[in-house]
């Protein structure tokens, strides 16, 4: 149905909503698996998780099992996580540390930490045959797109498609807050991750992250239950950890819609560019020392001022600065979607904020989180529920204007639904970029 | 451990009794008096890396509660807007009998160890966890009382659907 038909697709998003077969079609599923994923930059790791020569973490992208390999001169490659004989996957561990080379558990063909060729037994064998011509005589091959961009490394599994600086452009400051955080520009990925499957599409998922008009009604319970058991509380009382972030939580409309918003070209955003609910932890005194001993005041003031809700690295990384975590969105199928929530622990930062990132995490993205049940809760009944009939739309009409999705970078309140429909449109175009002219 | 505890409450059958009584409570929904449980400073704790973790600091946890969480969380399944528990949740613990690791009688401690099965069922979904209890109780003027209950999962790092009560 979709197949070479780019007009059919791009006309599943119009500018004010989009068709439900986005999230129910498996076939658009396997063309986003093929088109979309291979020109869009999709984040695979942090480089802190491949620490020494060697280090190899595997991960699977839109349906390819690939690895990121700790190079001997430090720098990172990846690479497809099949031998070029059979196509055994050549690590089946997570992670772990291959050694000086990568050897086949099948027939012993091995590979250097780049990928080339480096012996097969019985040499003799091939002597005279095509095999140096072919794809199997040349080593593992290369993922075609690579960067590194301040630690966090992404692909593209095109060998065509936009730049990284151009796909990512200002949405890259969203990574430097994150980073420049630690007085000494380096953070650590640690403590594990929350890992999440949710019987929705991602892209579901993903529009919830620029979704603030949900929490009042979806998280009523949770904040409820919050805000009872700190009720009678003196206001200045201080507030454990965990309350300190989940009463936020039951913040009106009012504050979701002046925290403001930004959009941004190719689907990425910045949510609470003013304010968060993020913004009012408890402040530390020795760090913010720290970080105006590294940075200067005002660079210092800056960083520590900005702490949005959620920046969108579309379409597969949301990042929060405060507290110092990311979220990642795995698509599994139409209806399947892994999510990871991360922790950092930014060097020269005092142990603290780790905790608060750990604790956050665990509040909102654990498999037994209780703000979290309601969402998964939510995702599963819409994809339960788009399969009625009568009407085959959803609406993203909140302050739309003609045109308005034409300008961006463009600033935006809080609840404009316009950050999603951001993610859209660059959803069509990134799904149709390479499959030729239209009718 | 040597001999048998001259009081009765750190006696293997009522500590293991008190495992028991305990996943019974959480079976039948009695989440109130499963709290009273708890001491004052008592913990809920599901690691994520099941047994194979040290502390709760230094990796991340499912789960660490101290009292006020534990109490959020069941005001919040008490709450008729619990969205996720339209249809409600339920759930069957299936235990293999508990081995008493340590008892301290001076201190009056004593830590088990119990394998267990967790099934949560709701609608037409199902969801089954395997692992084992890590008990540590404390013997108070009101009776045994958890001071931490320690939840290893079998692959608690793998990724998993909403767990929506209490394993």
């Amino acid at each position: 149905m979709y197949r070479d038909q780019p007009d059919r697709i791009r006309a599943l998003v119009q500018e004010d909503r989009v068709h439900r077969d986005l999230y129910l079609s498996q076939e658009l599923f396997e063309l986003e698996q093929e088109h979309f994923f291979a020109n869009t930059w999709t984040y695979l790791g942090h480089a802190s998780q491949v620490p020494d020569a060697g280090d190899y973490l595997a991960q699977e992208i839109a349906g390819r099992p690939l690895m990121m390999v700790r190079q001997a001169d430090g720098g990172i490659r990846v690479m497809f996580n099949r031998c070029a004989h059979k196509g055994s996957q050549l690590v089946s561990d997570s992670c772990g540390n291959t050694g000086k080379f990568f050897r086949c558990p099948y027939h012993a063909w091995s590979y250097k930490l780049d990928g080339s060729p480096l012996a097969i037994p019985i040499k003799t064998g091939y002597e005279g045959t095509r095999l140096k011509e072919c794809e199997s005589g040349r080593g593992l091959s290369l993922v075609p797109g690579v960067a590194v961009y301040r630690d966090f490394v992404f692909v593209r599994l095109s060998a065509q498609g936009p730049s990284f600086e151009d796909y990512f452009g200002e949405a890259l400051r969203s990574i430097d807050n994150l980073v420049d955080r630690s007085p000494v520009g380096r953070l650590t990925l640690a403590g594990g991750a929350m890992r999440n499957i949710i019987h929705c599409n991602w892209k579901m998922y993903l529009e919830n992250i620029n979704d603030t008009v949900h929490p009042l009604s979806t998280h009523e319970s949770a904040t409820r239950a919050a805000n009872a058991l700190w009720a009678g509380k003196a206001p200045d009382a201080p507030k454990p950890m965990a309350m300190e972030q989940i009463l936020p939580f039951g913040a009106g409309y009012e504050f979701f819609d002046n925290m403001g918003g930004r959009v941004l070209p190719h689907g990425h955003s910045v949510l609470g560019t003013r304010f968060s609910i993020h913004s009012n932890y408890a402040r530390l005194g020795d760090y913010e020392e720290a970080m105006r001993a590294a940075h200067g005041e005002e660079k210092a003031t800056q960083i520590l001022t900005r702490s949005p809700q959620n920046s969108v690295l579309f379409p597969s990384l949301s990042v929060k600065g405060s507290p110092q975590a990311i979220r990642v969105i795995r698509p599994l199928a139409a209806n399947r979607t892994l999510v990871e929530a991360w922790a950092f622990r930014a060097e020269g930062a005092p142990e603290l904020l780790f905790e608060r990132a750990l604790s956050y995490n665990r509040l909102v993205f654990s498999p037994m989180s209780v703000v979290a049940h309601d969402d998964v809760h939510l995702f599963e009944s819409m994809q339960k529920g788009l399969k009625a009939e009568g009407n085959e739309w959803v609406s993203l009409h909140r302050d739309h204007h003609p045109g308005d999705a034409e300008v961006a970078p463009q600033d935006v309140n809080g609840t404009s639904e316009l950050l999603m429909r951001n993610q859209f449109r660059a959803w069509a175009d990134f799904m149709t970029l390479r499959m030729g002219a239209t009718a | 451990m040597t001999g048998v505890p001259s009081d009765l409450l750190l006696r293997e059958t009522a500590l293991c009794d008190f495992v028991a009584q305990e996943a019974a409570l959480l079976d039948e929904g009695q989440y109130e008096q499963w709290l009273d449980l708890f001491t004052e400073d008592g913990r809920y704790w599901v690691p994520l890396l099941g047994r194979f973790q040290e502390d709760a600091h230094s990796h991340n946890s499912i789960a660490y509660e101290d009292r006020l969480l534990l109490q959020l969380r069941i005001q919040r399944l008490r709450d008729s807007r619990a969205h996720s528990q339209h249809p409600p949740s339920r759930c069957q613990h299936v235990l293999q009998i508990s081995r008493v690791e340590d008892v301290d009688e001076e201190a009056g401690t004593a830590v088990l160890r119990t394998p267990f099965l967790y099934i949560e069922a709701r609608g037409e979904e199902q969801v089954m966890l395997a692992g084992s209890y890590r008990h540590l109780l404390v013997r108070t003027p009101d009776g045994l009382r958890m001071q931490q209950k320690r939840v290893d999962l079998l692959g608690a790092e793998r990724a998993l659907p909403a767990v929506q009560l209490f394993i």
